[in-house]
């Protein structure tokens, strides 16, 4: 089986990497880089667990091949926060707003879909900055939480959304990109 | 099998420069290879063990397969790679084919959506596809390049069987090609699933309708159908009352009773196949009285 070198970005900084054919890009990112704040659940592009950005748009990083990201740009959770335009002392933890919003709201419970469902609002939020409830909801249906019962998400992502300016959700980001 | 993580079997990633190369590459490995596009479909069933390629062949980055045209004579052109969102957000599409749009954004999840593409949901030839209907309706025509160059196939005539195609071997679907649409039509699809979204269809239902002084009935009306037979497949006797019949709740009842006729469902783990034939009853008529009161307005 060939193995492929691979320029890709992930959270801002170029890796190059060596990657087999059959590697996915969710095995990429947690065994090669160790970033596995994105997690394995289905393996079958159900339950959104490992959800990432590539190029902006959400994907399943189980169901997609590290070679195909060869030249593109990943954001995986980790990546949502620790953004240099962070006001450091405002924000001492460093995370996003939005974030920030599943904390306040606890729509947090064991966790497992959370860094998925924080790619796919902030996604949600980076398409259509001021969502209605439904909206939010049908943005998420790829992202199964098993504990919260979905309310308290959808109330943290509202909560981001009118906390952003009516301009956009640059400010999900912590400052000016 | 990893024990942590649910890898892929051994295969070779393939990423032809050219549509003669890729068709070359599965003719030579013929049975070993698969072609892809998104994924959605192949990486799960070779998760699940059903497939074990040796080669898996990437197509979406060969020319032309992403791009979506439309032109005011030739109608619209997508490429089989265009993803679904892709589809679903194109201002052309929802201009002139919302039909199509509403099809492609039924399909599972938005992020799923960013992977899975219009022409590998037809080339997967599952009896589910939600793309299926409306491209029978909107009078689709499926581009496909192989050894001998290219063809065009109606999709009625591409839908042979579960995960059976018109494909021949070495041959790769390019694009899907739709023709300008008749004046005043309006469109609708239907899809009923266990949840309100992101499920696989329990049952799927097209309507199409247009204004048409050839009918007797002075309308013609297409109807598709999806999950409830081996194939997708257009509701033809239904279609012919509503041409013969005055649009109204007497022929559209009638219609929906020869939609249902027409299905021959499956019991499965979603639903049992006489809730399946029930429910494309209900939903032909719904669609009916939708498209009928858009159309009157127009």
């Amino acid at each position: 089986m060939a193995n492929h070198t691979i320029s890709v970005t992930v959270n801002g900084g170029k890796e190059y990497l060596d990657v087999p054919s059959n590697m996915t890009l969710l095995q990429m990112l947690r065994e090669k880089l160790a970033l596995t704040g994105t997690k394995n659940g289905c393996a079958a592009g159900e339950c959104g667990a490992c959800t990432v950005l590539v190029d902006g748009e959400p994907v399943n990083s189980c169901m997609m091949l590290a070679v195909e990201a060869d030249g593109c740009e990943v954001t995986t959770v980790e990546g949502l926060a620790h953004r240099e335009t962070l006001r450091v002392s405002e924000n001492p933890k460093g995370l996003s707003a939005l974030q920030e919003a599943f904390v306040e709201h606890n729509a947090v419970q064991c966790g497992f879909c959370t860094p998925g469902v924080l790619i796919s609002a902030h996604a949600l939020l980076e398409r259509n900055p001021h969502p209605t409830d439904d909206e939010v909801r049908e943005a998420l249906v790829g992202n199964l939480c098993r504990c919260t019962g979905y309310l308290r998400i959808v109330e943290a992502v509202q909560a981001a959304a009118k906390a952003a300016p009516e301009t956009g959700a640059g400010s999900l980001e912590g400052g000016a990109q | 099998m990893h024990a942590s993580m649910p890898g892929l079997s051994t295969f070779d990633y393939v990423k032809p420069a050219s549509l003669s190369e890729a068709s070359r590459f599965l003719v030579e490995h013929d049975g070993g290879a698969r072609p892809f596009m998104g994924g959605t479909d192949l990486f799960v069933r070779m998760r699940d063990g059903f497939i074990r390629p040796q080669a898996v062949v990437d197509l979406k980055h060969l020319p032309g397969m992403r791009d979506i045209l439309y032109d005011e004579q030739a109608g619209l052109t997508v490429g089989a790679a265009a993803t679904m969102n892709q589809v679903a957000r194109h201002p052309d599409v929802q201009a002139h084919y919302p039909l199509l749009a509403e099809a492609a954004s039924s399909v599972a999840s938005y992020q799923l959506r960013n992977r899975a593409t219009l022409g590998g949901n037809l080339c997967n030839g599952s009896p589910a596809a939600d793309s299926g209907p409306a491209v029978l309706v909107l009078g689709g025509r499926l581009v496909l390049y192989g050894p001998s160059g290219e063809r065009e196939v109606p999709a009625a005539g591409f839908f042979l069987g579960p995960g059976q195609t018109a494909i021949r071997p070495g041959e790769l679907m390019t694009a899907i090609r739709f023709p300008i649409l008749p004046a005043g039509n309006a469109g609708r699809y239907l899809k009923l699933g266990r949840n309100k979204a992101g499920d696989l269809a329990i049952a799927g239902v097209a309507v199409f309708g247009f204004p048409d002084g050839q009918a007797a009935s002075g309308y013609r009306f297409r109807i598709g159908l999806a999950s409830v037979a081996p194939v997708p497949l257009r509701a033809l006797a239904a279609e012919e009352v509503l041409a013969a019949n005055p649009p109204g709740e007497e022929s559209f009842a009638l219609a929906a009773a020869k939609a249902m006729e027409a299905a021959s469902p499956i019991d499965d783990v979603r639903a049992s196949a006489a809730y399946r034939k029930a429910m494309v009853r209900n939903l032909t008529l719904r669609g009916l009285r939708e498209v009928w009161e858009r159309i009157r307005e127009t």
